[in-house]
């Protein structure tokens, strides 16, 4: 009953409408990016530069909801961006944050830019953790350089690559700085030229063998599930959605799509 | 692909996987348990979090602090645990005060240039203590009539035309123009500042220990601004649960459009009352009131949400982040044209378009007879009985019907129809009051009509609205019809009780 309103269509839910989107060129092979973000950091700016389109750029709740895509092109490559709702984290299940969630989740892009804002590195950096728990191919893009620089405030961009073990990237999406490096990273990262070791912070520790426990019993249900701890965490939380998908197979479908099964 | 030679029958697999997930799932839930997934979540962000300013300490270097305001300063104050509750509930008094304050004189003002016999005669004389000059000494309600006898208008048109449409309009204008030019702008600099999120930074453990989220402190606070508003903000919160417990409450806060009756009945009445003997003890008297329906607003929306938290929407409660804005310095032209167009023009029209056609159906629901009686004197007598137990009268609660598709113009219709009974104009100066005290109107009816107008149905935007974002015919149902027997059970209880304990006269 409460759940019908929210729960969409499942046909338009990101995964679905990205894999209905997958390439059928030959030769070239489509890579989908996806790009995450807290809100107010320009990402959608960032789209615009990158893919040369005119993506309405306000941010108030409910815009979110829909997202956009665009294709740029690199080294004779072909990249999909997807942009995604703006939000603070991953870890609750809003409307706009489980779209940004279920698509680097469900939908697996073969990157996923997290768009950070240089006047607010600490906070944003929560997102960016999330991010680094569900996949290890992630580049992080610190845009509003051109703001921090007139606030006073400097980021060491590769002091922060180091500390985070994925690629960051300092620009400023209004007049195109940096973006050269974003491609090169993006396209770096999913080539393999760039290998990305995640440093996430380490769980409370009382946690830890209780998960441990728990992940042999997700891979033993879903052996190809890459990121089976991710899973175990947000079982323990109680996450409503990941319940959910448990119980209906849909976490099955990672790794095996073509299967074509619900 | 899986490898595991076993699990190659599709159907098989899926029967398997179906109970070894319940059994997964049973397991999580008895981990869940034994450490506390409250708990667990709450340790594991708070990680997240000490990992970041590690992380940034290394990389972030300041130079300067270029702020306007010490804004870490001014939050240690505005958030504190104490004192943040009084420094809020300061800051609304006084905004509700400059409202009250500043809307009495150009409200008479209105009321003198559009419908009063003399026109500005009464303003002049008891703001200025100077005669007006003659140009002003005619209403519009009056030079549109000699406008209309001149043209040989049949007396229904005039009516109709005047008395009815006109007059709808001129109500509107006087009554809820001024206190709108006043209240929206100070309104807005305080959203424009960033103290709204601070506010629900306060107010947040307060819903969680309802049972609900602590973002709907947020949602609470947009609808203030307007409740449909406030509902789609509600696609904030996480879980759906919480987020329809946030819908189905957000009615409770008195919206833009209910404001404006609720500081009017408060000046007319309630300040109206001490007017004479002293106008600033008035103005505070006026503003208690407004601040208390606002408290009253709050508790209803923590008492109702933490009652659906334990009967039809149980759950406990998620934790989750709240980003306090950086203080910014206001736009003053940007706050103006927000405040102006946005919100009282926007808020004005509306009103505007609902007034219009209801003055004319007031007018002729006033001179349609149906036998001895008038067809509005049916039905206000009809209800009469009715509203008279919740401390109101029948032509409250036929103006409450007439204003259903927008809030703003309850005060406006009772007003006509209250002067439809008589069938006279006298307005001089603040006479309001007077008007309202010759129909019966006592301290109860104002604090019944104040309390109703808070806790009743929402306007037919906001049920639209409702429906729009739950998509259930159920739960929009629900939330148009608890409000409003919520309404009529406090009004009912408050007048019984104050009629039991002063005795029956009020």
């Amino acid at each position: 009953m409460i759940g019908k309103f929210l729960r969409g269509n499942c046909l338009d839910c990101p995964a679905n409408r990205a894999h209905a989107e997958q390439p059928v060129e030959t030769g070239t092979r489509v890579y989908s990016v996806a790009l995450a973000g807290n809100p107010n950091t320009g990402k959608s700016t960032v789209f615009n530069a990158l893919t040369g389109l005119r993506q309405h750029t306000g941010n108030w709740p409910g815009k979110t909801v829909t997202r956009a895509e665009g294709r740029f092109s690199r080294g004779g490559a072909i990249y999909q961006l997807v942009d995604l709702p703006g939000t603070y984290s991953l870890l609750s299940a809003s409307t706009d944050e489980e779209i940004a969630r279920d698509f680097i989740l469900f939908g697996e892009p073969d990157c996923t830019v997290v768009v950070v804002d240089a006047t607010a590195l600490e906070r944003n950096l929560n997102l960016v953790f999330q991010v680094m728990e569900i996949t290890d191919k992630v580049v992080v893009c610190v845009n509003l350089m051109d703001e921090a620089r007139r606030t006073g405030i400097e980021v060491d961009v590769d002091r922060l690559s180091e500390e985070l073990g994925v690629p960051a990237v300092g620009t400023v999406a209004s007049s195109g700085e940096g973006l050269d490096d974003l491609v090169a990273a993006i396209s770096g990262v999913i080539q393999g030229q760039i290998v990305t070791s995640p440093k996430i912070p380490a769980p409370p520790a009382a946690a830890t063998a209780l998960v441990d426990d728990l992940v042999p019993r997700i891979r033993a249900l879903y052996p190809d599930l890459r990121n089976a701890r991710w899973i175990a965490y947000r079982l323990i939380e109680g996450d409503y959605r990941i319940r959910q998908a448990l119980m209906s197979g849909e976490l099955a479908g990672l790794g095996q799509r073509q299967a074509g099964s619900p | 692909m899986s490898t595991d030679p076993a699990d190659n029958s599709p159907a098989k697999a899926g029967q398997d996987r179906a109970s070894d997930a319940e059994e997964l799932l049973r397991h999580a839930d008895a981990v869940r348990e034994e450490i506390g997934g409250e708990r667990f979540r709450d340790e594991l962000v708070t990680t997240l979090f000490q990992h970041a300013e590690d992380i940034a300490s290394q990389t972030v270097r300041r130079h300067k602090r270029r702020l306007w305001l010490p804004g870490e300063r001014i939050d240690r104050v505005v958030t504190h645990p104490l004192l943040g509750i009084p420094v809020m509930a300061v800051l609304f008094a006084a905004v509700f005060w400059i409202t009250i304050v500043g809307a009495n004189v150009p409200s008479a003002f209105l009321a003198g240039l559009l419908m009063a016999e003399g026109g500005l005669t009464g303003w002049f004389s008891e703001y200025l203590g100077i005669e007006a000059p003659t140009i002003l000494g005619t209403s519009l309600y009056e030079l549109l009539h000699m406008l209309f006898a001149a043209l040989h208008a049949p007396a229904w048109l005039s009516g109709f035309v005047i008395d009815g449409v006109y007059l709808g309009l001129a109500w509107v204008v006087s009554v809820m123009l001024p206190p709108m030019a006043i209240f929206f702008p100070l309104f807005t600099l305080l959203e424009d500042l960033g103290y709204l999120p601070r506010v629900a930074f306060n107010l947040d453990w307060l819903f969680k220990r309802a049972g609900a989220h602590g973002k709907q402190a947020l949602t609470m606070m947009m609808g203030f601004g307007c409740n449909a508003a406030g509902v789609i903000a509600c696609r904030v919160i996480d879980s759906p649960r919480e987020r329809l417990i946030a819908i189905l409450t957000n009615v409770f806060v008195p919206c833009n459009g209910r404001f404006p009756t609720l500081i009017a009945v408060s000046t007319i009445f309630f300040g109206g009352m001490v007017a004479q003997a002293n106008p600033f003890a008035a103005s505070l008297v006026a503003t208690a009131a407004v601040v208390g329906v606002v408290v009253i607003g709050v508790i209803t929306t923590l008492i109702v949400s933490w009652a659906l938290s334990r009967t039809i929407l149980r759950g406990e409660p998620s934790a989750f982040i709240l980003e306090l804005p950086p203080y910014r310095r206001p736009n003053v032209l940007r706050i103006l044209y927000t405040s102006l167009i946005d919100r009282t023009f926007f808020v004005l029209m509306r009103a505007i378009i609902v007034a219009a056609p209801a003055g004319g159906i007031i007018w002729l629901m006033a001179n349609l007879n149906v036998g001895e009686l008038s067809i509005s004197a049916h039905v206000y007598s009809f209800l009469d009985p009715f509203g008279h137990l919740l401390g109101l009268d029948g032509i409250l609660l036929l103006s409450f019907i007439i204003a259903i598709p927008a809030n703003e113009i309850v005060m406006p219709t009772a007003i006509m129809l209250y002067l439809s009974k008589t069938r006279m104009i006298e307005l001089e100066g603040a006479e309001l009051g007077a008007i309202l005290t010759d129909h019966g109107w006592t301290l109860l009816t104002a604090v019944c009509l104040m309390l109703f107008s808070l806790l009743h149905n929402p306007c037919g935007t906001t049920i639209w609205t409702i429906w729009r974002e739950t998509r259930s015919a159920r739960w929009t149902l629900f939330g148009a019809l608890m409000p409003l027997a919520l309404a009529i059970v406090v009004c009912g209880v408050v007048a019984t009780a104050v009629r039991l304990v002063i005795g029956v006269a009020a």
